[in-house]
């Protein structure tokens, strides 16, 4: 399975008000609206041109911070493929994965991708391929990739629930 | 045949690995964690709302989950009213022993007095400050609510394995210089962004020579500079810590207590974790104690840091000594220190709260809380109080607090157009005394 889409890059310290900022966090709901206000004050091309597939490529600190879950929702929403990053801040690495979004720490492949490149992101070998070479990422575990395969934390968990998984684990 | 050399593993390591169930992790790898405790507060009824989305009856296994009721207590509307009563339905349908009420304090308070979490133990809580276990040498970090109903309902969580910062503190800290200064000093000097996803292990003379209480700080304020979690290696006085308050809990009575205390605490060491001599940390930053000095975070964040020296003469309405950062019993004893034979400025509101029903006690005990309320000093029932803004000690517009708490954002204390300083115990003391941020020392 792969991801691949062109890259939007960016830079250190890009806080989550900028992600989608505050003022609409009360007011705003609903996919279509909460997708039409992503990066809106640090690029206003993104949500014009962005593709589904398509990946956001950034510095240090990526999502810093309010912990608001909009940041990675909205990324979500425009039918971003992954985020990579040379590092996150810790919330919104949760947020990001936990509503299906792929977050991946890789300051090699981030540092190499150019703005507007095309990559690809190789899931099952857990490499990300660019012009300037191949990358490597620590893989995520099992459940985690399956929370993003799933959506989601919440609708992870349901499915297994409902398979019986609770079975397998231990009780006590 | 290539022997392959195990590598050093951190705190941080060694503790999810064992979380996890395996031999080993590392950095930027991500387990499936099985905490021993998981914590929820006030917000463990909108937590119950997600993971009535399981469909389970039942949560899986009780005995892990710890609920503390401190964010709004008692409560001060109906709507918290009703909050609180769905929790308490909630623990009593589920069989959920580890809960406690209004009025026994604030949750990293309690679990850490009631000895529910250990050494070498992993706590996940929907509360930022979770951090705070580090004190004991457990691995303790915040999460967000649907991941506590996830814990709920499954036991286990995913955690990503952060890389690790070591912090040295040599000496001892100087009169009127303690662990919040200490704390203030890190977070000013790396910012706070500075520890995002990482570890913090503390260590150096200093960190052993400091009280238990003291260390209780450290772990706690790091969650302001983004770390995932704080450790401080455990020592025969936090062994001895736990060993009593757990025969306690569990109703030892004094005869036949030698034996099992020693049984008890001997297990507590050999749960305990500790890094691996030449770990490899992310960075390393040495304090020297005589070096250190007391600060103040300036609003609006927790890294503007400046000496005391340089606020000093700005006038407060409002001082709070409170909270899970600094609300025990030697925080209440530095400001009564202070406080001897003192009167607060006119214009100013002194507000103690005590972060438990034990530090309660125990100040009334000592004569503490009568010293207070004769200097007049305000008390409160032990809980969060205002650090948040839902209650009791809400600022006026324009009015500037100094408060031992943990965070300054704009608005934190429930008026977004007031100031926030935050200080150690008896900086803060002073400062009620003076109507204006003074020093202690100079009094």
């Amino acid at each position: 399975m792969q991801i691949q889409g062109h890259a939007w890059k960016y830079g250190d310290n890009i806080n989550t008000d900028v992600i989608f900022p505050g003022k609409y966090t009360y007011t705003v709901t609903g996919r279509a609206e909460i997708a039409r206000h992503a990066l809106e004050d640090l690029d206003p091309t993104f949500v014009q041109k962005v593709q589904p597939g398509d990946l956001v490529v950034a510095g240090r600190n990526w999502g810093c911070g309010s912990s608001r879950e909009q940041a990675a929702s909205c990324l979500v929403y425009n039918g971003v493929g992954a985020v990579i990053a040379e590092s996150f801040s810790r919330i919104f690495y949760r947020n990001a994965l936990n509503h299906g979004l792929l977050a991946i720490a890789c300051p090699a492949a981030a540092q190499a991708i150019q703005p507007g490149e095309s990559v690809v992101i190789d899931l099952d070998r857990n490499l990300i391929q660019c012009a300037a070479g191949e990358f490597a990422y620590p893989p995520l575990s099992p459940s985690v990739m399956g929370i993003v395969q799933a959506g989601g934390l919440v609708a992870y968990v349901k499915r297994k629930l409902a398979a019986g998984w609770q079975d397998e684990k231990m009780t006590g | 045949m290539t022997e392959k050399i195990a590598t050093p593993q951190t705190f941080a390591q060694k503790a999810l690995a064992r979380a996890a169930g395996l031999d080993r992790v590392e950095v930027g790898q991500v387990v499936d964690a099985r905490p021993h405790v998981v914590l929820s507060h006030d917000n463990t009824a909108a937590i119950r709302q997600i993971w009535l989305e399981f469909g389970q009856p039942r949560v899986l296994i009780p005995d892990r989950i710890a609920i503390t009721l401190d964010h709004a207590v008692p409560a001060p509307t109906t709507k918290h009213a009703q909050n609180h009563a769905e929790i308490r339905a909630f623990v009593a349908e589920q069989g959920i022993r580890n809960f406690w009420e209004v009025g026994r304090g604030i949750c990293h308070q309690v679990l850490s007095e009631e000895a529910i979490v250990l050494p070498g133990q992993t706590i996940l809580g929907s509360d930022s400050h979770t951090t705070h276990f580090g004190w004991l040498g457990a691995f303790g970090a915040g999460i967000g609510r649907s991941e506590v109903a996830t814990l709920w309902a499954t036991g286990e969580l995913w955690l990503r394995v952060p890389e690790t910062i070591h912090i040295v503190l040599e000496g001892d800290l100087p009169p009127g210089v303690t662990a919040k200064d200490f704390s203030l000093r890190i977070i000013g000097d790396l910012g706070a962004d500075g520890g995002i996803y990482t570890a913090i292990e503390f260590s150096g003379s200093g960190m052993h020579a400091l009280s238990l209480e003291s260390r209780m700080v450290l772990p706690n304020m790091m969650a302001e500079m983004g770390a995932k979690n704080a450790y401080i290696a455990p020592d025969d006085k936090v062994f001895d810590y736990l060993a009593t308050r757990q025969a306690k809990r569990a109703g030892q009575g004094a005869s036949s207590a030698d034996e099992q205390l020693v049984n008890r605490k001997s297990q507590i060491v050999n749960h305990a974790l500790f890094p691996d001599p030449g770990a490899t940390y992310a960075a390393e930053y040495h304090y020297q104690a005589a070096q250190l000095e007391p600060y103040i975070a300036c609003p609006h964040s927790m890294d503007n840091v400046v000496p005391l020296s340089q606020v000093a003469g700005t006038r407060v309405q409002q001082a709070f000594l409170g909270t899970c950062t600094n609300g025990r019993l030697e925080d209440i004893a530095a400001a009564v220190a202070v406080m001897r034979g003192r009167q607060v400025a006119t214009g100013t509101r002194f507000l103690v709260i005590p972060a438990s029903s034990q530090v309660l006690s125990e100040a009334m005990r000592l004569g503490y809380i009568q010293t207070l309320v004769e200097a007049g000093a305000v008390i409160g029932v032990p809980g969060c109080g205002p650090c948040m803004g839902n209650h009791m000690g809400v600022p006026a517009p324009k009015e500037v607090t100094i408060s031992s708490a943990n965070r300054n954002f704009k608005g934190r204390m429930g008026t977004a157009d007031a100031e926030i300083y935050l200080a150690s115990p008896a900086v803060v003391a002073a400062s009620a005394v003076k109507g204006v941020i003074a020093d202690p020392r100079e009094l």
